[in-house]
């Protein structure tokens, strides 16, 4: 035993293998792109636009990450993963933070080991199906086949909301959102289920989004958030404090066009502490000071990003709702920047 | 002073003396292999300490939570991982079993007609063979899948007043979910009837082996395909309409969303199915040409001079012999369709690797314990299907005295 466990050390310290509590922020300074993974394709969260560049709401948070440890937004490198994969994905180094319509749950959190560094979406899960069908409640789906995603918290939630409703159903596990849209349009399956925001996304791409309807029933909590690994905490950090900067940014007024004026002077001190020309914060995370001023000039705060991606003015015109700042009645509470 | 031998014994000759020298390389690679094997272990095990993870199976006792669409045992999202993980299991033998069969009958008529002296025949057959072995299996699968969603009506198109698809004979619906065949219910009495009729299947060995007695005894010739036949159905016939028809048939009907009723053949496993069976069975043509190969013209020409029939001297003469040549390389092509039924999850199907290596794994985040026991249950059936296959190669194989 000693001999097997000499030679894997040996062999281990010769190879310079393992994981060693790498610090991730070298890890990506030192390579000058950050790793994000992102989903494989939601146009409004995150896919690639007309010219191949990543776009959408969950994009905007691995730019803004970017733009705070790499001075630049465009420094990522996005790596499209499938419900399943996106686990693996994170706990082997694959991605540096993850950030593509994932749910904040107790078992991710705590039994596989990551870390949600917030809330960017408060989503829950819903039923789409084709107006011709005259389905008006989720609770006339009796008998029904469902699309679903496989590895994804909806597939739990499905099963409960038919078991408590005493419903049986035929469920269809599809890998993507893609070949799911295609299942559903060929009529292969009568309902899709997913987050009720990813719904409203994929229905926004249909050639007639009118023929389908949301049914009213949101059966489930969806808190979508960006996340990291356990064990770096100071890089948990990084990307937590990154997205307080977007929330607080819009609560205070912070927009990508005042930005730089409000950089050169301010009478709020939160402003100028967010902004880094007061108080050392950048530095107390082992970033610049102007952090979260390059954060907000790359992307705009919470709710310009909103309102680009997901918002009442594009195709998918998502209500803010529980995502409205809490001074607004929705749940966005950013900690204080102090 | 030592013995001479080990006197003269240098350590050059570890490489030098052709004695030494095997057993200087065997040590040598068993040394790297254990080096190896020590490394990537304890590297695993160090890894998984310092990630916080430790290796247990508890989670296949509890509850998976999430519903599985073909089950072919009892199985609810309360059941636990475990019984999940045997459902896939049992729906991965069904795919491999059904697709393994219409492989080998596809591919043994194939083999045949490839050698066919029909220009039109072979040829279209070596186009078959060529068209389906060169392109990967995973892209015919979904080839098929896409095919059939796309084509075939969705149970919607067969409502209302005028629908726009209907089912054959009021009996069969073809729906790009799967199709649905009405499914046999078995009424008091049916049991005598199911007993008749493997009495009757056995009773058709026996008049097999009395006619070749006969042959060779007496050299009568019996005809044996239409008493065959009508051994097999006729008795079971006559009950079935005595005892007044106690097996019945459980027609699909459309209710609500989909069809419910009869028995439901999945998309997902139909195209499963069918992509395996036309891609090993192209293989499996390929052996078999081969293995008719192998034997000798000498035969065919001996066995006609004989003045035995054309297809007598294949089943008779030929293909026994070919056996010989198609079954061990039949058994890779088994293990491949086996192995290859992992790819199942691509159309949703819910065989081991979608249960315990798609859902489950996900779900628990057990990856490294979902994956050996995935790697365990892969083994464990190839290394059965190769035995049984070895004991039948054994039956077929020349016998030396
Ligand atoms: N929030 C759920 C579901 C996440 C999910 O997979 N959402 C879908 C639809 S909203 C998606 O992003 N699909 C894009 C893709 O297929 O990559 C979870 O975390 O398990």
């Amino acid at each position: 035993m000693k001999l097997l466990n000499f030679l894997g050390v040996a062999a281990a310290v010769v190879l310079g293998a393992g994981t060693v509590a790498a610090a991730t922020l070298d890890d990506v300074q030192a390579r000058g792109k950050l790793n994000c993974g992102v989903n494989t394709g939601l146009v409004g969260f995150a896919a690639p636009d007309a010219n191949g560049e990543w776009d959408g709401f969950d994009v905007a948070v691995c730019r803004a990450v970017a733009a705070a440890v790499l001075n630049d937004p465009s420094a990522v490198e996005f790596i499209s993963l499938t419900g399943k994969t996106r686990f693996p994905a994170l706990s082997s180094g694959e991605v540096d933070m993850l950030s593509r319509n994932t749910t904040w749950t107790f078992s991710r959190d705590v039994d596989l080991k990551f870390e949600f560094v917030g809330v960017n979406y408060y989503d829950g899960q819903g039923f789409m199906v084709p107006r011709s069908l005259n389905v008006s409640s989720a609770t006339e789906l009796d008998g029904a086949t469902v699309c679903i995603q496989t590895g994804t918290t909806t597939e739990l939630n499905l099963a409960d909301f038919f078991r408590s409703n005493n419903m049986s159903y035929d469920p269809v596990p599809i890998e993507t959102n893609a070949e799911a849209r295609q299942q559903y349009i060929a009529g292969s399956c009568d309902v899709y289920t997913t987050d009720a925001s990813g719904l409203a996304a994929t229905r926004a791409n249909f050639e007639n989004p009118s023929d389908h309807v949301l049914l009213p029933e949101i059966v489930s909590k969806e808190p979508l958030g960006p996340l990291v690994r356990h064990g770096d905490h100071e890089w948990g950090d990084i990307v937590r404090w990154t997205l307080n900067a977007l929330i607080a940014a819009e609560e205070l007024g912070i927009t990508s066009a005042n930005v730089n004026e409000l950089a050169g002077g301010t009478n709020s001190p939160e402003v100028s502490r967010i902004l880094g020309t007061e108080g050392n914060l950048g530095e107390m995370l082992g970033l610049d000071a102007e952090w979260a001023k390059r954060v907000i000039a790359a992307v705009g705060n919470y709710g310009e990003i909103f309102a680009k991606h997901l918002g009442e003015s594009t195709p998918i015109g998502l209500e803010r709702g529980l995502n409205a700042q809490w001074t607004e009645g929705g749940l966005l509470y950013s900690p204080p920047f102090r | 002073m030592s013995a001479p031998s080990q006197a003269s014994f240098k350590i050059s000759m570890l490489l030098n003396d052709t004695r030494y020298r095997g057993y200087t390389f065997q040590f040598t690679s068993l040394l790297l292999l254990f080096v190896t094997f020590s490394y990537l272990g304890s590297n695993l095990i160090r890894n998984l300490e310092e990630a916080g993870l430790n290796i247990s199976y508890a989670f296949l006792g509890e509850p998976a939570g999430y519903d599985i669409n073909q089950r072919l045992i009892d199985y609810t999202s309360q059941s636990t991982h475990m019984r999940a993980t045997i459902v896939g299991v049992l729906n991965t033998l069904l795919v491999a079993f059904l697709a393994c069969l219409s492989a080998t009958i596809l591919g043994v008529v194939v083999g045949v007609l490839r050698l066919s002296k029909n220009w039109l025949i072979s040829k279209l057959m070596a186009v078959y063979v060529e068209a389906f072995r060169n392109v990967p299996v995973l892209i015919w699968i979904i080839i098929v899948f896409t095919i059939m969603t796309a084509v075939l009506p969705s149970p919607r198109a067969f409502r209302g007043e005028d629908p726009s698809a209907s089912m054959i004979f009021d009996a069969i619906a073809f729906t790009n979910r799967g199709v649905y065949i009405p499914a046999p219910v078995f009424g008091a009495g049916s049991l005598i009837i199911i007993f008749i009729f493997l009495t009757s299947i056995l009773a058709i060995f026996w008049y097999r082996r009395y006619a070749t007695k006969l042959l060779y005894g007496t050299g009568k010739l019996l005809p044996v395909f239409w008493p065959s036949m009508a051994i097999l159905f006729v008795p079971s016939f006559v009950v079935f309409f005595a005892l007044g028809q106690p097996i019945s048939l459980d027609y699909p009907s459309l209710t609500g969303f989909n069809f419910s009723g009869g028995w439901t053949v999945r998309g997902s496993l139909i195209a499963l199915w069918f992509a395996l069976a036309i891609y090993t069975g192209a293989f499996i043509a390929e052996n078999v040409r081969a293995g008719i190969l192998a034997i000798s013209v000498g035969q065919t020409e001996a066995a006609a001079s004989l003045g035995l029939r054309p297809n007598r001297v294949m089943n008779l003469v030929i293909l026994p012999q070919a056996l010989r040549v198609i079954i061990p390389p039949l058994i890779s092509q088994f293990l491949n369709i086996t192995k290859n039924s992992s790819l199942a999850i691509a159309v949703g199907y819910m065989d081991i690797t979608g249960t315990l290596g798609g859902i489950t794994l996900n779900q628990t985040g057990r990856a490294i314990e979902a994956i050996l026991l995935l790697m365990l249950f892969y083994l464990l059936i190839s290394l059965s299907i190769s035995a049984i296959m070895n004991v039948y190669n054994k039956t077929v194989s020349l016998k030396e005295r």
